[in-house]
C-alpha cells in the first residue's frame, strides 16, 4: 500500500514537472536562437507575460484556444521586432533594453487586465489533455508522460525542430556564426542585421508562446506577474544547457520538478520536509548554475556586443 | 608579364568622416605577379585593399579590371569577379569546423548541411594540391594561428579566384611558418594566379615581390621592381626619410648584475607549468633578448619579473636583493619598469587621457597629488615634457590617449616607464603593432638607455628588433632557455631552430659553421 502510493506520488510529479517546465522549455529554446546569433534577450520575463495576457485576452474574447495562442506568437514577434530594432538597429545596451521590456511587459499588461478584464472571473476555456492511445494507459508512465495536453508534447517537438534547424540546416549555420562572428558572415553576403533581427523573433515568439501556455493551458486565467521569474530561470537554462536546445529541455524539466516536488510536498505535510526548503530549490538551482556551469567558452563570442558595420 | 592593363585602381579615395584614409591611390597590377604594397600604419594599404575586395566603398575613383570597369558593392560580386581577401583578422567562424566555415554562406538557408563528404573531398584535393595540410573536419578553435591562416588562404582559393589579397600575413606567423606561406605565393603564381600581398616588412617585401608598391598618406608614391630596388630605398620611400637600418652601436663596458634569476618556475593562469628552471643574469649597460615563438612561456616570465605571477620556485634578485614573492605594489616601488606585452591590456587605459595615463601608476605620489587631490597642473606640465621629449603627436594632453596610433601611445608608455628612472628596464615587445617611424624611435631610446647604464631585457617575437639592439640572445622554447647566442645574423637560420624547439639540429649547425 505504501508502496503503491509512492509510485503514484512519483507519477503525478513527474507529469508537473513536465507541465511547469513547458513555459521554460519554449523560453529557452528561443532564447538559444537569439543568443546563438550574439544577442541577450534578458527581457524574455516580459515577453512571456505580453504572450500570456494576449493569449488570455484574445481567447477570452473570442473563445478560441488557437486563435489565443496564434494572437500571443503575433504578440511575442511584434515586440522581438521591439527589442531587434532598439539593440540591433539603434545598438542600444541589451540589458538596459531588455530591463525596459521587462518593466513594460510588467506594466502594460497589468493595466490593460485591470482597465478591461478585471471582471471577468471565469477564465478561459480548458485546454484538453490529449490521451495517447495505449501510451497514456501504461501503468506509472501513462500518467506521467502521456495524459498532457498538446502544448507540453510540442514542447519536445521544438526542442528538436531547433537542434536541427540550428545544426543541421544552412540557415542555423549562419545563425550560429553570427553570435561568434558576425564579419565573417556579412563578406559571404549575408545581412548579419536580418539575422539577428530573425533570431530575435524567433526567440521572442516562442517566449510569448512559453507565456500563452499559462494562461491558456495551465490555470486558465490571468494574473499580474503570473510569470513569476520564469524567463530568468529560462535565461539560466541556457547558460545550463550551454546552448543546446535538447540540453535546455532536460534541464528545464529538472527545475519543474523541483517546482512541482514542492507543490506536491505542500500537500503531504507528513513528510517533514519544510516545503520551503524546496519551493527555494528552482532559484537555488539558478544561481548555482550561474555561478559553476558558466562557461565563457561555449557563449557565443559576441554576446551582447552590437554588430557595427565595417 | 602581360602589356594589356590587368587590374587598376585609380584615383581612389575614401574618407571615413573627416579622416581621409585613401587620397588619390593609384594602383596598377600586372597579371600573375606578386605585387607587394608597402607602407607605414595607417598608409591606407588595407583600406585600398578592402576597396579592391568589394567591402568598402570608395568616395571617388574607378577601377579597370581585365579591361572592364569594376564596381563592387559587396565582397560576394568580388569573389564573383575572381577577387579574394584574406583579411588580418580572419573571417572563421571558432565553433564551427573547417568545412562549416566553407559552407557559410553558400547557397540557400534552407539547405541542409548534412551532407559533407564530398565538399570534404575536395577540400583536401585542394589543400594536397598547394600543401597546406588542412583538415576539414578540424574544428577552428582547435588550430593554431598558422594553420587558421592556411585555412583562410584555401578559403578563399576555395572560392575559385584569380586574384588574392593578403592584408599583413606574416604577422601572426613564425620564422617557419613565414618561409613557408612565401614559398605557398610562389606556387600560387606559377599556378596562374595573381597575388597582392600588403606588408610594412622590408624583408619579406624583398624576398618575395616581383614589384612593390609603396603607400604613404593615404597615396600610392612609387611602384618600383623589386629588383631594381634596395630595403635602404624603400624604407626612404615609406617614411619619405632615410631609416636607420644598422642603428649604431658602440661597444660598451658592462657594469654590475643588476637583474639575477636563478632557477625560476611558474605556472600559467591554468596553472600549466609555463617557466621551467630558468636563470640568467641582465648588466648595467647591457641589453640581453629573449627570442622565441610567442606562447612558449615568455609572457609568463615577464608577468614573473614584473611581480604579477607567483614564482613556484626559484629566486629573483634585483641589485642583489631578493625580490620574488614581492607583491605588484611593492614591486612597482623598485627600481624597475615594465613596458608590458599587451599596451591596450596593461599598458593604458584607452579611455583615458594622456595625462591620466602617465601617472597612472603614481597619482598618489607628489607632485602629482597632495592630500588626496590631483594636481592638474604638475599632472599636465608633466605631460607635457614626456610628450616633447619622446616625440608623441598629440594635439592636446587631455585628449583620450584611444585616438593616438599605436607608435604614439607606445611612446608614452616608454615615456612613462622611462621618467621612473630604473635600473631595470623590463621590455615585452617593444616594437608590435607600430609603424616604422616609431620603431626606429623606441629603439634607439633603448640603445640611449643602455649607453646611460640601465639593464635591459628585451622579450620578443621580431628576430629584427632583437638582432639590432641585443647584446646577447637568449632563446626561449617550452618555458626553458634553450641556446644562447650572439646577435649574429649569420647565426639567423640557427635561431629559428632552437626558436622551433629542434635543438639537437641547432647544435650541429652551430659545430659545422665552427
Amino acid at each position: 500500500m505504501e508502496h503503491f502510493n509512492l509510485l503514484v506520488f512519483l507519477a503525478v510529479t513527474l507529469a508537473a514537472a513536465w507541465q511547469t517546465a513547458t513555459p521554460i522549455i519554449y523560453a529557452a529554446v528561443g532564447e538559444i536562437f537569439t543568443e546563438r546569433a550574439g544577442v541577450l534577450n534578458i527581457g524574455i520575463e516580459g515577453t512571456m507575460l505580453i504572450g500570456a495576457f494576449v493569449g488570455f485576452a484574445t481567447t477570452d474574447l473570442t473563445g478560441s484556444l488557437a486563435l489565443g495562442f496564434t494572437a500571443a506568437i503575433a504578440a511575442g514577434m511584434l515586440t522581438g521586432l521591439l527589442f531587434a530594432c532598439f539593440t540591433v538597429t539603434i545598438k542600444a545596451n541589451q540589458v538596459v533594453v531588455g530591463v525596459a521590456l521587462n518593466l513594460l511587459g510588467l506594466g502594460l499588461t497589468s493595466f490593460l487586465f485591470r482597465t478591461y478584464f478585471v471582471h471577468t472571473g471565469s477564465g478561459v476555456p480548458n485546454m484538453p489533455a490529449v490521451h495517447i492511445p495505449i501510451l497514456s494507459g501504461l501503468p506509472f508512465f501513462g500518467v506521467a508522460l502521456f495524459q498532457q495536453n498538446i502544448i507540453v508534447y510540442l514542447s519536445l517537438a521544438v526542442a528538436f525542430l531547433a537542434r536541427f534547424v540550428l545544426f543541421s540546416t544552412s540557415f542555423g549555420l549562419t545563425l550560429r556564426a553570427t553570435g561568434d562572428h558576425p564579419e565573417a558572415v556579412a563578406i559571404t553576403g549575408r545581412s548579419v542585421v536580418l539575422y539577428r533581427y530573425g533570431a530575435i523573433m524567433i526567440g521572442s515568439s516562442l517566449a510569448a508562446l512559453g507565456g500563452a501556455f499559462l494562461t491558456l493551458a495551465d490555470v486558465n486565467q490571468f494574473v499580474e506577474g503570473m510569470t513569476d521569474g520564469r524567463g530568468f530561470i529560462a535565461l539560466a537554462v541556457v547558460v545550463f544547457s550551454r546552448w543546446s536546445p535538447v540540453g535546455a529541455f532536460f534541464v528545464s524539466l529538472i527545475f519543474g520538478l523541483f517546482y512541482a516536488l514542492q507543490l506536491e510536498l505542500q500537500a503531504q505535510p507528513s513528510l517533514g520536509i519544510p516545503y520551503q526548503a524546496l519551493q527555494a530549490m528552482p532559484y537555488i538551482l539558478t544561481i548555482l548554475a550561474l555561478v559553476f556551469v558558466h562557461n565563457k567558452q561555449d557563449a557565443p563570442r559576441t554576446l551582447g556586443v552590437p554588430y557595427n558595420k565595417a | 608579364m602581360n602589356t594589356e592593363i590587368f587590374l587598376k585602381m585609380e584615383n581612389i579615395h575614401k574618407r571615413f568622416g573627416s579622416v581621409v584614409a585613401s587620397a588619390g591611390a593609384t594602383l596598377e597590377v600586372a597579371e600573375n605577379e606578386i605585387h607587394a604594397l608597402l607602407g607605414e600604419n595607417g598608409a591606407g594599404k588595407s583600406v585600398l585593399m578592402n576597396i579592391l575586395c568589394g567591402v568598402l566603398a570608395p568616395n571617388e575613383g574607378s577601377i579597370v579590371f581585365k579591361g572592364a570597369p569594376l564596381k563592387l558593392g559587396s565582397p560576394r560580386e568580388a569573389i564573383q569577379h575572381r577577387i579574394g581577401m584574406v583579411h588580418q583578422h580572419f573571417m572563421l567562424v571558432h565553433n564551427l569546423t573547417v568545412a562549416e566555415n566553407y559552407m557559410l554562406g553558400q547557397g540557400s538557408p534552407l539547405r541542409l548541411i548534412r551532407d559533407r563528404s564530398e565538399l570534404c573531398d575536395r577540400i583536401r584535393a585542394l589543400s594536397d594540391r598547394y600543401g597546406l595540410d588542412v583538415q576539414p573536419d578540424a574544428l577552428l578553435e582547435d588550430l593554431s594561428v598558422g594553420q587558421q591562416q592556411r585555412v583562410e588562404i584555401l578559403k578563399v582559393l576555395f572560392q575559385g579566384i584569380d586574384v588574392l589579397i593578403l592584408d599583413e600575413p606574416t604577422a601572426v606567423l613564425t620564422h617557419q611558418e613565414t618561409d613557408r606561406l612565401l614559398l605557398l605565393l610562389r606556387d600560387l603564381v606559377a599556378d596562374g594566379k595573381t597575388v597582392i600581398f600588403i606588408s610594412h616588412k622590408l624583408d619579406e617585401v624583398m624576398r618575395v615581390s616581383d614589384r612593390v608598391s609603396i603607400m604613404r598618406d593615404g597615396r600610392v608614391v612609387r611602384t618600383v621592381k623589386t629588383a631594381e630596388t634596395s630595403p635602404r630605398e624603400l624604407a626612404r620611400l615609406m617614411v619619405g626619410r632615410d631609416v636607420l637600418m644598422e642603428l649604431p652601436r658602440e661597444p660598451v663596458e658592462c657594469g654590475q648584475v643588476v637583474l639575477s634569476v636563478t632557477g625560476l618556475s611558474c605556472n600559467n593562469e591554468l596553472e600549466r607549468p609555463a617557466v621551467r628552471d630558468v636563470s640568467f643574469e641582465v648588466r648595467q649597460k647591457e641589453i640581453v633578448g629573449i627570442a622565441g615563438v610567442s606562447g612558449n612561456g615568455q609572457s609568463e616570465l615577464a608577468l614573473a619579473l614584473a611581480g604579477l605571477l607567483p614564482a613556484k620556485s626559484g629566486s629573483i634578485k634585483l641589485n642583489n636583493k631578493e625580490v620574488t614573492g614581492m607583491c605588484s605594489t611593492a614591486v612597482r616601488r623598485l627600481p624597475l619598469a615594465h613596458i608590458p606585452e599587451d599596451r591596450h591590456k596593461m599598458g593604458i587605459v584607452l579611455s583615458l587621457s594622456l595625462a591620466e595615463n602617465v601617472i597612472l601608476h603614481r597619482y598618489t605620489d607628489p607632485p602629482f597629488a597632495t592630500r588626496g587631490l590631483l594636481r592638474f597642473g604638475a599632472i599636465a606640465a608633466h605631460t607635457r615634457e614626456l610628450m616633447r621629449q619622446f616625440q608623441v603627436k598629440a594635439s592636446h594632453e587631455d585628449v583620450a590617449i584611444r585616438n593616438l596610433s599605436g607608435g604614439n601611445q607606445q611612446k608614452l608608455v616608454v615615456a612613462r616607464e622611462l621618467a621612473r628612472n630604473p635600473d631595470l628596464l623590463l621590455i615585452n615587445q617593444l616594437t608590435r603593432g607600430i609603424d616604422i617611424g616609431a620603431i626606429e624611435f623606441v629603439m634607439q631610446e633603448v640603445l640611449r638607455q643602455k649607453v646611460a647604464g640601465r639593464a635591459i631585457l628585451l622579450i620578443s617575437t621580431e628576430l629584427e628588433e632583437l638582432l639590432a639592439v641585443c647584446d646577447r640572445i637568449f632563446v626561449m622554447f617550452g618555458g626553458r632557455l634553450v641556446g644562447e647566442l650572439p646577435p649574429d645574423r649569420g647565426r639567423l637560420e640557427e635561431l629559428g631552430l632552437l626558436m622551433a624547439g629542434n635543438t639537437a639540429e641547432a647544435a650541429r649547425l652551430a659545430a659545422a659553421t665552427g
